[in-house]
């Protein structure tokens, strides 16, 4: 038992820190992007306007990455962070499962749902 | 500073500097760097709120799993009281993240600053390490929560009480935390240590897992509303990251006391220019 863990732990550790190491190269690359083209123009933080609708959600990042505009690819990368601990949890809710755990398996599987559920904007994102 | 005309080439590389400050700081101490991020890029650079909020949100998350592979290999954490909480957590961060895009920013700032001037109060206070073996909670068996950590003198066993009360209090962190931005680890050890009894160790090591997730939570809807900003995050987060796996390394050592004072008495400072901004409307 303890044993098993031990070796789960490993595996999250890892899975973490890659997870970390990727976004931040992701973010690092998106990054010298843009400012090797916007660097010189300056920034206006001081008045809140919202993003743009396509670095609001999920799927408009990916389409503005996919387009290879440098803001989208920044962007992206952070939502590689924001999914790194969702991860975790999702590795969590197999852990339990193959440990038969099914009190354990519910509450993970709870945690994962509110976690996807508010990442996606689902019900109340901005129209 | 902001109204100087700084381009975007120069704030970037001055933010990932302070950033990478507040994160080898915030790490040497325990506090985490994002207590003093949103404060200095509110107070020093002009910055709405709610982005500085969302960029430090992100940066949380960075410094919450970067330091995670180094707690699991101790073998303090407690996963199964991790996620039983998690649950309080994350409902409380989507509940606090919608409440802070409906309060004045200004209330914010003050909210803010009372949760840093209590964060810095609780990091100088003595920490507890082995607890005598009062009666555990019915619900902790039930939960699975009770189990047992390794000191110098072997495994220690220990009993969760007051699991209800934990639950609430965790569910008041989470909220904290997505109203704010941080990762209010000093709130969630304090509910761990003091309501359910969970040894230090324990507490500190599973709080960091927590934060992450419960960070993820709210940053969903900081995402959704357009309050995380990719020119500026991406300088928070790359520089706090830095600081903070730099600051992780030098956790032993006598200097750290000293440091830790410093950082304490900057953070109220922060706090207090903080409170005195959003009273005044500035924020």
């Amino acid at each position: 038992m303890q044993r098993q863990e031990e070796h789960v732990d490993r595996i999250i550790g890892i899975l973490l820190r890659a997870g970390v190491l990727t976004a931040a190269s992701v973010v690092f690359a998106g990054g010298v992007w843009y400012l090797a083209r916007f660097g010189m123009l300056v920034p206006n933080y001081r008045t809140f306007h919202g993003e743009t609708p396509d670095l609001r959600s999920v799927g408009g990042v990916w389409n503005g990455a996919l387009a290879l505009q440098p803001r989208s690819i920044i962007q992206f990368g952070l939502l590689l962070l924001i999914a790194t601990p969702i991860a975790r949890v999702a590795f969590s809710v197999v852990a339990f499962a193959v440990q038969r755990d099914r009190l354990y398996l519910a509450i993970t599987l709870v945690v994962l749902m509110v976690l996807l559920w508010s990442v996606s904007g689902m019900g109340y994102a901005p129209r | 500073m902001m109204g100087h005309g700084l381009n975007s080439l120069e704030f970037s590389l001055i933010v990932c500097l302070v950033g990478a400050a507040a994160g080898f700081l915030g790490a040497l101490t325990g506090l985490g760097g994002g207590v003093v991020i949103t404060p200095v890029l509110t107070l020093l650079f002009g910055i709405d709120i709610r982005y500085a909020i969302g960029a430090t949100l992100v940066s949380v998350i960075a410094t919450s799993s970067g330091a995670a592979s180094a707690f699991l290999k101790e073998g303090f954490s407690n996963i199964r009281i991790g996620m039983f909480l998690e649950i309080a957590t994350t409902f409380g961060a989507i509940a606090g993240a919608f409440l802070a895009t409906r309060i004045p920013t200004s209330a914010l700032g003050v909210i803010l600053g009372l949760v840093l001037l209590y964060s810095a109060f609780l990091s100088t206070r003595p920490k507890p390490e082995i607890r005598d073996s009062d009666p555990a909670d019915p619900l902790a068996e039930r939960l699975h929560l009770n189990s047992s950590y390794p000191t110098p003198h072997g495994w220690q066993a220990y009993r969760v009480q007051r699991v209800k009360t934990g639950f609430g209090l965790m569910f008041g962190a989470g909220a904290v935390s997505g109203m704010l931005g941080i990762g209010s680890g000093a709130l969630k050890v304090l509910a761990m240590d003091h309501a359910m009894r969970i040894p230090f160790k324990v507490s500190t090591s599973t709080s960091n897992f927590m934060i992450g997730v419960t960070a993820a939570a709210s940053a969903g809807v900081y995402l959704n509303r357009g309050y995380i900003d990719p020119a500026l995050a991406m300088p928070v987060m790359l520089g706090v990251s830095a600081g903070s796996l730099l600051g992780a390394r030098h956790l032993s050592g006598a200097e750290t006391r000293a440091l830790r004072v410093i950082f304490g008495v900057v953070v109220a400072v922060l706090a207090v220019e903080m409170i005195y901004s959003g009273l005044r409307g500035r924020i």
